[in-house]
């Protein structure tokens, strides 16, 4: 007998779904915000820091690309309780899922980020900063008002593209069991004995969310190649 | 601190009975070399005939291979992997689920694993050598068909050659990756280095020990990538280009 659907149970645990939904959309806000503040320090200093700083976050930005997310997840997941019970002092502190994945996706991500950032500011042409200089700005000046603005729009393509393997990844919680969409779906499914179709309905949906964010990408490289 | 760092764990025999905490994680080491190697060599070719599909004149194999694409590359790994091992033995012939189901678990959980991580790579790699073989100059397609090659020829003499080399970079990323996705394979319950990692330190109460050993597998198998797939682009490069 040929597998018979049943899609009610989805229309019955909708709102808890959502709430899985607004998980997911939570953990990929905030870890592209924090990922793209720490990506670009990252990138900064790779590009004009002083050698030993250029050189250790070269490490960091290898370290965390050669080792799959779901252990750096894990690591900061056992790591983090132990080292603020030994800050603190408090041998009972315990830290919940959330800002343990939220820890482990800025890290593990900044180091992607810092890449495509390290990619736009080197797109910029030097010339950009002597002129910066002859105007009379400082350092930090003219990273903030000159380089970065030119570099971020040449790289917004990329930073979508990014941040669309971000959602992606964040379906990765499910190892620590935070309720995140796949997780709320993943529940659901077993309770009701209807995993087929949740399993189906929570890869359609993200196949619509990053369908969005690879048609915003063509929308951002098409505006870009007409104003080039 | 007053964490007990202890690394001689790694020497002491497991709980579980299941022989010395080293020798699990070089089994578990040894789960993520198969499954990634495996996956990533059928994964290899099928990525460059799907990225020639897409490269094609012809509508009706290039429209499938585009969608096959997109959807694979933009569905998270972890659902994709649940779809094969869950979802795909229900919606079979339930003759061929039943025998599925009935099969040793392992088997089962490789299975999905490698036709998860196969398929899912492909996507990604077909995406390379499109870009690739749309590098190569657009006067070299016109040439090679006014010298008269067919489509074949074309490909098989002058785009080819030349985009394969193109993308040996982009492809190391992905080869790279195979190894990292891997560890995906863990939450259906095959136990590779990471998800062995995970589990010497639930029985060992030392779960750093096991990670740092864990981290350093991969970084060396990162290493190795690297250098093999340089070795490859050196030897392979094609005179007279920049970035070769």
């Amino acid at each position: 007998m040929p597998y018979s659907f049943d899609w009610s149970s989805i229309l019955r645990a909708w709102p808890y779904l959502l709430d899985g939904l607004g998980m997911t959309a939570f953990l990929v806000v905030v870890a592209m915000a924090g990922g793209i503040v720490l990506g670009t320090g990252l990138a900064l200093a790779r590009t004009f820091g002083p050698k030993p700083l250029a050189v250790a976050a070269a490490g960091y930005v290898n370290f965390f690309r050669s080792i799959p997310l779901i252990l750096t997840i894990f690591w900061v997941f056992f790591l983090v309780p132990v080292v603020l019970r030994a800050i603190t002092g408090d041998p009972y502190l315990t830290v919940g899922p959330i800002w343990s994945a939220l820890a482990a996706f800025i890290l593990a991500e900044s180091a992607y980020y810092c890449e495509i950032i390290r990619a736009g500011i080197g797109s910029v042409r030097r010339d950009q900063l002597r002129a910066a200089q002859a105007l009379g700005l400082t350092g930090f000046q003219s990273m903030l008002h000159v380089v970065l603005p030119q570099a971020f729009r040449n790289m917004a393509p990329s930073l979508v593209n990014q941040s669309v393997a971000l959602l992606k990844d964040t379906s990765l919680v499910y190892v620590i069991s935070l309720t995140d969409f796949l997780g709320a779906a993943s529940a659901i499914g077993q309770r009701d004995g209807r995993m087929v179709e949740l399993y189906l309905f929570a890869a359609a949906v993200y196949l619509a969310l990053c369908s969005l964010g690879v048609w915003a990408v063509g929308r951002l490289q098409s505006t870009r190649s007409r104003h080039a | 601190m007053d964490y007990n760092w202890d690394w001689l764990i790694l020497f002491k025999q497991s709980v579980t009975g299941e022989g010395l905490y080293g020798v699990m994680l070089l089994k578990g080491l040894g789960w993520t070399l198969v499954i990634s190697l495996a996956s990533w060599i059928v994964a290899l070719a099928l990525g460059i005939a799907l990225g020639v599909g897409r490269t094609l004149p012809n509508r009706w194999v290039r429209w499938p291979v585009t969608v096959y694409v997109h959807v694979f590359r933009n569905t998270p790994l972890l659902v994709q992997l649940f779809l094969w091992y869950f979802v795909v033995p229900e919606l079979l012939p339930p003759a061929w689920g039943d025998a599925i189901k009935q099969m040793d678990s392992t088997l089962e959980q490789l299975l999905a694993v490698l036709l998860c991580l196969t398929l899912y790579t492909a996507a990604k790699a077909a995406e390379q050598v499109r870009t690739g073989i749309e590098s190569v100059a657009a006067g070299q397609r016109q040439a090679g068909t006014a010298l008269g090659l067919s489509t074949l020829g074309l490909y098989k003499h002058v785009l080819l050659p030349q985009a394969l080399r193109i993308v040996i970079p982009p492809l190391t990323s992905d080869f790279m990756n195979v190894f990292k996705n891997s560890a995906v394979a863990l939450t259906i319950g095959l136990m590779e280095l990471t998800g062995m990692s995970r589990e010497i330190s639930e029985f060992s109460a030392h779960p750093f020990e096991a990670f740092t050993a864990a981290t350093l597998a991969y970084m060396l198998i990162t290493l190795a990538v690297v250098w093999l797939m340089r070795t490859i682009e050196v030897r392979t490069r094609v005179p007279g280009l920049l970035g070769a």
